[in-house]
């Protein structure tokens, strides 16, 4: 076995003894200082989960967190060393640990949390006009598509995601409502905001995503929930810069 | 190989690594620090505040891009996506300098986080060399190599490291970066001289200089273990070596390196003042 | 819904949403804020020492309880899920799920 193949094993798996002839310097044997790699590995790889996932660690606690993250670095060490996308297999993983099963709203709110720092690192985009949407005669409207901001996320959860990351990141939040939650990440400049959408908003929004035109876009948001806000929606959207392109469908 | 022009146009004064907390403090009075440092691997993202922020700043200052992640002594090939994310990078910041550590921290698609050493061979001499003749290449421009900091050492080991770097600048026309706290620390885990490492080292190939806090530990024989923590203030033995490194290398771009427990700006500009100090000590 | 009506309800909805909207861009004073960022997550600081993180398996297979006694998962109330999913988070459902020593 190669070197680096000894050491990856070794490092990933505490268990297993450490390489053979490394040294002291003084000719003796290194003894315990491979575990320095141990550690360093270790904790560098937990502390990049916390840094994206600091709901989770607050909901379940620091030290339930290190286990997890200890579990899950040694499943899923990263594939890329950019560390702000560490953790993409990190929800999935949360809903197939065992010891944790019973908090089911965590895969997505560690999903939303996941969403919010791919926010932060996502390309600029410079916001539309609002006066296309004037300069569009009335009847063509149905078939304006809107393309959304590379900074936006939508989220749909049968989980409060939006109370829960509330309730854990603002001092005197209320509790978590009792029904599910969908969530619009935005980014009006640089700090991204999870936006509780209204009933109806994320069927609109997965619409648009998937380049239907506002008016089937309307039409999927109507069928999930007859009193669809549009305007609303959109003046949120307006708000939060979340709307990069409109342009209209000249197909017939 | 690329011709052996000055692998960067970093000024000979102190810089200090970049923490986003500091943003405002700097812009408002940087003090004594003259040049920024950045992990590569923060400013990879495709846009949002961290692309944003790095563009003010080098619209300031001189910066250094160090990466952290490329994994140059690696056994196998270097990514081709992360080369490809430094070259961007480096194209639309162009970088004053890009340095690089003698270390591996990818193998088999685990990339591991952290610098992990590599025994001194012929071997893995000639795996450097080509893995920077790669990067050279892909980022148009010559590299700075950095010495490691080393807990334990390889059996396997044949060269020096000061002799093994020596040929890697030699062979490739890369320059070194100098961590005068990892030759401490080193030499501290190793049980050689620091001053002899300084005096067997290329200085003429110095392109910067680093300095950091390290912690204490110890080993299975009591003996103490320095880990390089880069979490406190840079200790009184590394700034003494610092001071005999600058006698002989003649005055370099020094920068003060603070990543764990970062503290506010005036105790990381006090550090760049000390190295400020000690570069006015030494004949240009 | 009919086209025409769809038609309508797009434009005043619209029309609605563009003039609230050039109420708040006016109100707004945009200010570049470089102020509060997100740490960088790659550095190349080496963790404390030989000891705890990386040399000791934890055994999670425990009672969950443990696990989690330290969050705020224990101060949230959550109520069974509308659309049946099972739902946790309250101290008595925790409670519940120990094994009975």
């Amino acid at each position: 076995m190669s070197r680096q193949s000894e050491f990856r094993r070794a490092i990933l798996d505490p268990a297993r003894p450490v390489p053979p002839d490394l040294l002291d310097g003084r000719n003796g044997s290194a003894g315990w200082r491979f575990s320095v790699y141990r550690n360093n590995v270790t904790l560098s790889l937990t502390e990049a989960l916390e840094q994206t996932f600091p709901v989770i660690r607050k909901l379940i606690g620091p030290q339930a967190f290190a286990t997890v993250a200890g579990a899950y670095l040694r499943a899923h060490p990263p594939t890329s060393p950019v560390l702000s996308r560490y953790g993409a297999e990190f929800p999935d993983y949360l809903a197939r640990f065992k010891p944790l099963a019973q908090l089911g709203y965590l895969p997505d709110t560690a999903r939303l949390e996941r969403a919010l720092v791919d926010s932060y690192h996502a390309a600029d985009a410079t916001p539309v006009d609002p006066a296309i949407f004037a300069r569009t005669a009335p009847e063509d409207l149905p078939r304006l598509h809107l393309r959304l901001a590379p900074a936006a996320r939508l989220l749909c959860s049968p989980w409060p995601i939006h109370g829960i990351w509330r309730f854990n990141t603002e001092e005197g939040a209320p509790q978590p409502p009792h029904h599910a939650q969908d969530v619009l990440v935005t980014r009006p400049e640089y700090d991204p905001l999870p936006r509780l959408l209204p009933p109806g908003g994320a069927a609109f929004l997965a619409a648009i995503a998937a380049d239907a035109p506002l008016g089937t876009a309307m039409d999927r948001a109507t069928e999930t929930s007859p009193d669809f806000d549009l305007s609303t929606l959109l003046g949120l959207l307006l708000q939060d810069n979340a709307i990069a392109d409109a342009t209209l469908d000249m197909a017939p | 190989m690329l011709d052996r022009t000055p692998a960067n146009t970093l000024p000979h004064a102190p810089g200090v690594g970049y923490k986003p907390q500091h943003y405002n403090a700097i812009m408002a009075d940087p003090g004594p620090v003259r040049w920024l440092e950045v992990h590569a691997e923060n400013y990879m993202g495709a846009g949002g505040r961290p692309i944003a922020q790095l563009r003010h700043l080098a619209e300031r200052f001189p910066v250094s891009v160090h990466g952290v992640g490329l994994s140059i002594g690696g056994e196998g090939r270097l990514d081709p996506d992360h080369l490809a994310r430094l070259r961007h990078l480096c194209d639309w910041l162009q970088p004053a300098s890009f340095s690089e550590h003698l270390a591996w921290s990818t193998h088999d698609r685990a990339f591991l986080n952290d610098l992990l050493p590599l025994p001194y061979t012929d071997a893995t001499l000639t795996r450097v060399a080509d893995h920077i003749d790669e990067l050279q290449e892909a980022i148009a421009r010559p590299m700075l190599l950095e010495n490691p900091s080393s807990y334990l050492a390889f059996a396997e080991s044949t060269l020096e490291e000061t002799d093994f770097l020596a040929e890697i600048s030699r062979r490739t026309g890369c320059g070194l970066l100098l961590d005068v706290n990892n030759v401490f620390v080193s030499a501290t885990n190793l049980g050689f001289s620091p001053q002899g490492y300084i005096d067997a080292f290329p200085l003429d190939r110095v392109g910067e200089i680093h300095l950091a806090g390290h912690d204490t530990d110890e080993d299975d024989h009591g003996r103490p273990l320095l880990i390089d923590s880069h979490g406190r203030e840079v200790d009184e033995p590394v700034w003494a070596l610092l001071d005999y490194t600058l006698a002989r290398s003649g005055p370099r771009a020094t920068l003060i390196e603070w990543d764990n427990d970062v503290p506010d700006w005036p105790a990381l500009a006090g550090e760049a003042t000390r190295a400020a100090t000690a570069l006015t000590k030494v004949p240009a | 819904m009919s086209n025409t009506i769809k038609t309508m309800a797009i434009a005043t909805a619209v029309t609605a949403a563009i003039a609230g909207h050039a109420t708040t861009a006016t109100a707004q004073e945009k200010v570049k804020c470089f102020g509060v960022s997100l740490a960088g997550q790659n550095d190349c600081k080496a963790g404390a020492g030989t000891t705890c993180a990386g040399t000791s398996t934890v055994d999670y297979q425990g009672n969950a309880w443990t696990l989690v006694d330290k969050g705020t998962c224990t101060t949230m109330e959550l109520p069974e899920m509308a659309n049946g999913t099972p739902r946790m988070g309250s101290l008595e459902e925790l409670d519940r799920d120990l094994p009975q020593s």
